[in-house]
């Protein structure tokens, strides 16, 4: 069954503002990475699978079921995680996932059962009855994941699921949402306009840019065997960059991780020695796929 | 906390085969959890003070109305003018509860989680006002049913006595829904302007005190039909007014000083406009929350 199908899919703001401009695609059920530059169109595109938007053109369809018309019996089988803060900070993150729970229509008992069972699944355990307002930024994003896990869905939509976070954070978090798509038998659409974060935890990647599609493809497809490794340092990223390129790496910047080619074991030696002699701050320094950054670098710097 | 005794098994996620209830039943949860939120209930024991201290003076009114009626014999208030009496403290009620069922979602950020799910956009506002009036109402009624009920014992013609201090009752009761109905959806609609709390309480406070100057104006005009239909002017009068119409001398006992409103003939006028405000309040609300919902 195909899981999200749209068809020649436009959204115009006021007749002005085109959001989304003749979109066509379709994919299957995994873990979707919908991937964008600011204003890409991915938030319209969210609402429009929830039926809180209707387009001003094209179909659209959600595990089988136009939101255009039966919104409700969408919703009821998707969950939705909001880019932006969407707690009441006086409320313990048991109550009001179980009153979300209820209002996604589970009887009383057991939307208490599944709310502290979905906290448990995202990590939280004696903390959930502490008001939400005392949370760190990580464990509301996690109480957000489980509201839109409460009333077990078939899809969830995930957008900009990890803002804010820390690397160590942005890395649990994405093992989290790969968890959920592997081992819960849910479909995921992860939204973000990181490519690198989600093309690690992705089957099938979306890209739109200008509300347009710029590609849709199994991630198998597009990746080859080149990968690389990103370092990530808290202070003297060019220092790193200079002692790497003086050893014949060839290193690439991208914000402020760097990107070294995997030649072989000994990269990683040669890294963390480089890093070890400057005395500087390891973040991070793990493997990435490195030619799904390459397909959509020609369209994205202009949106950087 | 003890030491852990045995292993504990990962279970791993579990899918959900039973039930989903329908629309009756999540307006039903949304719905009681208004009304409990309206008197701070499972909220902080800050957010209860205020809720509770209108419900004490409330009741601590019409005990001594009881208690002076049991005692002397003498009818110090009718219920229906219970409920007259008692406005000013309503309005600031409505003006503490209302932010807190609406104006709390919209600052926070929650209403995409509650339009992300299968509940119509409709039914969260109407589910708001419902709770709303239903908190009024109770905060009206529960006092009145004391007084009843002290008035039922102390009676001294038997069943009978009971039976025509129920009769007084119900319309008593009646009206104060027709205040719960008219003051939820006005200060429902306000509140529902804005995600500040504080802005929402003042501009309630606001409407309600701001237009009574008005009506003391336009009674003083030299008009009569003017005068008559200056009650139309706040929100308050207009209600009084429809209750003067409609209760009588249920509402002001003949020969009591003041009297009941000088409305002239335009009682049916005043039931109208009434209907109207809540009406038109109610679609405001709905237009509103139509527009939240597309953020």
């Amino acid at each position: 069954m195909t899981l999200i199908a749209t068809e020649s899919l436009t959204k115009t703001y006021a007749g002005r503002v085109t959001a989304l401009n003749d979109l066509t695609v379709a994919v299957e059920p995994g873990i979707v990475g919908l991937v964008g530059a600011n204003g890409a169109g991915k938030s319209t595109l969210i609402k429009i699978l929830l039926g809180l938007l209707a387009p001003t053109g094209g179909r659209v369809s959600v595990l089988g079921l136009d939101p255009t018309t039966d919104p409700a019996a969408v919703r009821a089988r998707v969950g939705y995680m909001p880019e932006h803060d969407a707690l009441p900070p006086d409320l313990s993150a048991a109550e009001l996932v179980t009153h979300l729970g209820r209002i996604s229509g589970l009887p009383r008992t057991v939307a208490r059962e599944r709310a502290s069972e979905a906290l448990r699944h995202v990590g939280l355990h004696e903390e959930r009855h502490r008001a939400v307002g005392g949370y760190s930024t990580g464990m509301k994003q996690r109480v957000k994941l489980a509201q839109a896990l409460v009333h077990d869905p078939d899809l969830l939509l995930l957008d900009e699921p990890t803002n804010g976070l820390d690397p160590a954070g942005r890395d649990a978090m994405l093992a989290l949402i790969h968890r959920i798509g592997t081992e819960f038998g849910i479909s995921v659409v992860v939204c973000s306009h990181l490519l690198g974060e989600v093309e690690r935890i992705c089957d099938t990647l979306v890209a739109i840019d200008g509300g347009r599609l710029l590609r849709a493809d199994r991630i198998s497809a597009m990746t080859t065997t080149t990968d690389v490794l990103a370092v990530e340092v808290s202070e003297g990223t060019d220092e790193l960059a200079g002692r790497l390129a003086a050893l014949d790496l060839p290193v690439t910047r991208d914000g402020r991780t760097l990107l070294v080619p995997l030649a072989d074991e000994g990269t990683y030696d040669l890294i963390l020695g480089a890093v070890a002699e400057l005395d500087l701050p390891l973040h991070r320094l793990d493997q990435r796929r490195h030619r799904v950054a390459e397909l959509f670098a020609a369209r994205e710097p202009s949106h950087v | 906390m003890s030491e852990p005794t045995g292993v504990i098994h990962d279970i791993g996620y579990q899918r959900y085969t039973g039930p989903r209830l329908g629309r009756g039943h999540v307006f039903g949860a949304l719905y009681l959890h208004g009304v409990r939120t309206a008197f701070g209930l499972g909220r902080s024991a800050k957010a209860k003070i205020f809720p509770w201290l209108v419900v004490g003076v409330l009741t601590v009114v019409a005990a001594g109305a009881t208690a002076v009626r049991a005692q002397f014999g003498q009818v110090v208030m009718t219920y229906a003018q219970f409920a007259d009496a008692m406005a000013w403290l309503v309005i600031f009620f409505v003006a503490v509860a209302a932010p807190e069922l609406v104006s709390r979602d919209l600052r926070s950020g929650v209403l995409p989680l509650y339009f992300s799910r299968p509940l119509p956009r409709g039914d969260y506002a109407l589910a708001k006002l419902a709770a709303l009036v239903t908190a009024l109402w109770l905060l009206l009624g529960g006092p009145q049913l004391l007084m009843f009920l002290g008035a039922a014992f102390s009676t001294g013609d038997g069943m009978r006595g009971v039976w025509n201090e129920l009769l007084d009752l119900l319309p008593g009761l009646l009206y104060a829904g027709l205040w719960a109905v008219v003051f939820a959806s006005i200060g429902l609609l306000v509140a529902s302007l804005t995600g500040k709390r504080a802005f929402a309480a003042g501009g309630i406070v606001a409407v309600f005190l701001m237009t009574t100057p008005i009506v003391g104006t336009l009674s003083i005009m030299p008009s009569a039909t003017v005068n008559q239909l200056a009650f139309l002017a706040s929100p308050s009068t207009l209600v009084g007014a429809v209750g003067s119409w409609a209760l009588g001398d249920l509402l002001v006992p003949e020969g009591q000083r003041g009297g009941t409103m000088p409305i002239g003939g335009f009682g049916p006028l005043y039931a109208v406009a009434a209907a109207v405000l809540v009406a038109g309040c109610v679609t405001l609300l709905l237009l509103r929350y139509r527009k939240v919902a597309a953020r």
